[in-house]
């Protein structure tokens, strides 16, 4: 029994992988062009936005908070954009989405760490501030913006499409900053355990305060690639990504509790889900089935980390004596 | 020539926490590789004295020194850096990291003027300081695969690390097995021969004897005896601590265990955690169950309050057999269990005292509809914080998480006499509680038995038991080893058949 045990943990702690690989086949068996290199190029370009926003929220995951306000402060940040810097070079027009945006994220990390405030209830009050902002900014019209930024979506370095080149990036900055630095470290720590953290003379609230800037500036960052792809900011825009990506971060292994998961897990469930979304479109799939497909593969990794956690609790319960054996 | 400034020199400290004084005046001293004890009741300042000692708190009035450079910390990072470590009951590790990403969580060496951490770096720092406190794991193990005592050391790692010039310990002893505290005492003298200070914060007053040269007892806020351990002794530390002297600790019980049993386990198994395990106990009648850490005590009690399946074997209760127990069917059939870890198991920190002492008989509690009827809470929990004499009487507007530890004890056992229960099981009912709160749980364990219900004691305290048990019971590696009546206690062959074998105990993960 205690074999069977350690082989279905080695199958559910790679489950995720697993469901990767059965998606694949499934759909590659329904489609032959869903297998196609030009294919995941695609995957890849259409999961970037999401990925961005989910790998800020991984950061303030990792601290045991919540950012609901994300999708918001991209709709804010691109509306400020399209108002207002549309004859700027991009690169200008980038820096300044991002200033505005970490704005937005000192305004939450300063309300959760100095009002203490439970995040949830504070990013859901920004959530529908920053929302109500923006629409009243833009009387709800759905702004276009000019060619030299969705021009952007066509450019690329050797090849690689731009989204790609942002998602890459922020991939590796994040995943140093987490495994290579101090602070990355210590994030881990707070969200193990805030109050020890403070006692180990760690500066729990000033690295809350700091992850809340970072997943708002990957807001603002993932808002500017999602802006190069389609074009226009309408009311619409990041509605409930903040839920795609919690769901990409979880199904990539991040706790809500704090203090476990990594940015490489969140990659992964971003472009999962963004494959299983692709496959269902490229096999024709009836758009009202894409939620429900999508909610379950998240409920049954979900269920799999459940079931992973209980079977390590028992293969680690402590035996007294030497078991005999029979 | 003046003589060296002392280590540490603390001068009339005093603080208070809205607007009431907790400490008045402390003062100490202690000199390098000296050991001092400090003691005194839950509520006395000794945990106040330390957070200020750690930076946790900052005082309102007093000097301390520190090799005669005036010390004031801002915060705990403050105290680190001017050498002075503070190890914690609970230890503030983080299991989510590897060790040595614990022991430079605060100060990681980075490379050159770069923000990277430098791994080889602390890799090898790592190993020395584990080698110095005798731990042979690699330094990239993750924390939550250490048991308690290996978690100790690391913490210890930590404060040498930072080269500690004094080393706080609160409690450290509380939840190490015997032969760990053995190794941990065997590293404070270590410490103490390399010059380091060390105040060792403790219930168990014979621990501070082993290790300290000197002790300091606080009372309400204030030092009411310094001495060494010597000239102290027990006896005197404890009427210091109380503020009287008591003679006996055990109160006297008088009426004799009848003969119908309220509790009969046969031959109950459950394969690597207990083998055959056969007992009775008779209503009125306290049986204690000494064994090691690691024993399966514990687990013994969990089986029978339905927490652990078991494989073979019957457990019944006044005759009547407990099938596939559950605690909700254990409780039906009148079973208690205080647990013990009562912050994480047994109480509702964040709720006032009404809502956990109802908690276990919520049915009793309720009006006609089934609704929970507010004033029979209360009255309720106003009788049962006087039958446990609570220290408080405004059980609905008290959190648990403000009371001492001994009263949040007390809580969690009116909780369960609530129930009337017809078998007791306590494990470790006086962890981390003073003397006085101590001899209150003795008076009100002495009352349930005599009142006819059956109590299955568990201590690591072996004169606990002795003075409370009409019979004791050894365990060890699963299988009970021994029996003893009362009139046959004898400390050495108790602890002899409790110990047997359990060198070879295969504590496997």
């Amino acid at each position: 029994m205690k074999s069977g045990n350690r082989l279905a943990l080695l199958g559910l702690q790679n489950a995720p992988l697993i469901l990767f690989v059965v998606v694949l086949l499934t759909f590659g068996l329904m489609s032959d062009r869903f297998l196609a290199i030009a294919n995941f190029r695609n995957i890849v370009i259409q999961a970037a936005p999401i990925g961005i926003l989910a790998i800020g929220m991984t950061f303030v995951l990792l601290t045991a908070q919540i950012d609901l306000s994300i999708g918001a402060t991209m709709y804010l940040t691109a509306s400020v954009l399209a108002l207002a810097f549309t004859g700027l070079p991009w690169p200008v027009a980038l820096l300044l989405v991002t200033v505005l945006a970490a704005v937005v994220g000192a305004i939450n990390g300063l309300i959760v760490t100095v009002l203490g405030v439970a995040s949830f209830i504070t990013t859901l009050s920004t959530l529908f501030v920053l929302r109500g902002v923006a629409m009243w900014m833009s009387e709800t019209r759905t702004l276009p913006f000019p060619d030299r930024i969705t021009d952007l979506n066509r450019a690329g370095v050797l090849g690689i499409p731009s989204a790609i080149l942002a998602f890459a990036a922020i991939f590796a900055l994040a995943w140093v900053v987490l495994h290579q630095t101090a602070f990355g470290r210590q994030i881990y720590a707070v969200g193990e355990d805030a109050e020890a953290a403070r006692k180990a003379g760690i500066p729990a609230k000033r690295i809350t305060f700091a992850c809340f800037v970072i997943c708002a500036l990957c807001a603002g960052v993932g808002g500017f690639v999602t802006v190069t792809q389609i074009g226009a900011v309408g009311p619409k825009y990041g509605d409930q990504v903040e839920f795609a990506a919690v769901a990409a971060a979880v199904l990539g292994g991040v706790s809500l509790f704090g203090g476990r998961g990594s940015v490489a897990g969140t990659v992964f469930g971003a472009i999962l889900i963004k494959t299983v979304q692709n496959g269902l479109n490229i096999v024709n799939a009836d758009p009202y089935i894409y939620p429900l497909v999508t909610g379950s593969i998240i409920f049954l990794a979900v269920a799999v980390d459940g079931l992973r956690t209980r079977i390590l609790d028992t293969l680690n319960r402590r035996t007294i004596r030497p078991l005999q054996a029979n | 020539m003046s003589p060296p400034a002392p280590l540490l020199l603390v001068e009339g400290i005093r603080k208070s926490f809205f607007g009431v004084e907790v400490l008045h005046g402390v003062s100490f001293t202690l000199g390098r590789g000296e050991a001092l004890g400090l003691v005194g009741e839950n509520g006395s300042g000794k945990s106040t004295s330390m957070n200020i000692l750690g930076g946790v708190h900052q005082p309102d009035a007093g000097t301390m020194l520190v090799e005669g450079q005036p010390y004031r910390p801002a915060d705990p990072g403050a105290a680190i850096a001017a050498g002075i470590a503070f190890i914690h009951q609970e230890l503030n590790l983080f299991g989510n990291l590897t060790i040595e990403d614990n022991l430079f969580i605060d100060n990681f060496p980075r490379r050159g003027g770069l923000p990277f951490i430098n791994r080889s770096a602390i890799r090898k720092s790592t190993q020395d300081h584990l080698a110095q406190v005798d731990l042979d794991l690699a330094p990239t193990t993750p924390v939550a695969r250490l048991s308690q005592g290996e978690r100790q050391l690391v913490e210890i790692a930590k404060a040498l690390s930072r080269n500690a010039r004094l080393i706080i310990f609160d409690e450290p002893t509380t939840s190490l097995t015997r032969r760990e505290v053995a190794r941990l005492f065997g590293l404070v003298a270590k410490l103490k021969a390399r010059g380091i200070g060390i105040i060792y914060i403790s219930h168990a007053l014979d621990d501070v004897m082993a290790v300290c040269e000197r002790v300091t007892v606080l009372r309400d806020g204030a030092v009411v005896g310094t001495g060494t351990s010597r000239d102290l002794g027990v006896p005197r530390l404890i009427s210091l601590m109380v503020g009287r002297s008591i003679e006996t600790i055990f109160p006297q019980r008088t009426a004799p265990p009848r003969p119908s049993d309220v509790l009969a386990v046969t031959n109950l198994g459950q394969p690597g955690v207990a083998e055959a395990i056969t007992f009775t106990i008779r209503a009125g009648e306290v049986v204690g169950l000494a064994g090691l850490m690691g024993s399966g005590r514990s687990e013994l009690a969990r089986m029978i309050f339905g927490l652990d399946p078991f494989r073979s074997g019957t457990i019944a209760v006044e005759g009547v057999e407990l099938r596939d127990p559950t605690p909700a069917r254990a409780m039906a059939a009148g079973i208690a269990f205080l647990t013990e870890d009562r912050r994480g198991e047994g109480l509702l920190m964040e709720a006032p005292i009404a809502d956990n002492a109802v908690l276990a008989s919520l049915r009793s509690v309720a009006n006609a509809l089934g609704l929970i009827d507010g004033k029979r809470v209360a009255a309720a929990s106003r009788t049962m914080a006087q039958k446990v004499r609570l220290s408080t009487d405004r059980v609905e507007d008290t959190l648990v998480k403000h009371l001492s530890g001994g009263n949040q004890q007390k809580v969690v056992i009116g909780k369960w006499l609530m129930r009337a229960p017809r078998l007791f099981i306590l494990d470790e009912p006086t962890r981390g509680i003073d003397v006085g709160a101590k001899q209150e749980v003795y008076r009100i364990i002495n009352a349930l038995v005599e009142a006819g219900s059956a109590v299955l004691l568990i201590s690591s305290e072996i004169e606990e038991l002795m003075g409370l048990s009409d019979r004791i019971l050894t365990i060890s590696r699963g299988e009970l080893t021994g029996g003893f009546d009362r009139l046959d206690f004898d400390r050495e062959a108790i602890m002899t058949a409790a110990a047997v074998g359990a060198d070879h105990a295969k504590v496997s993960s």
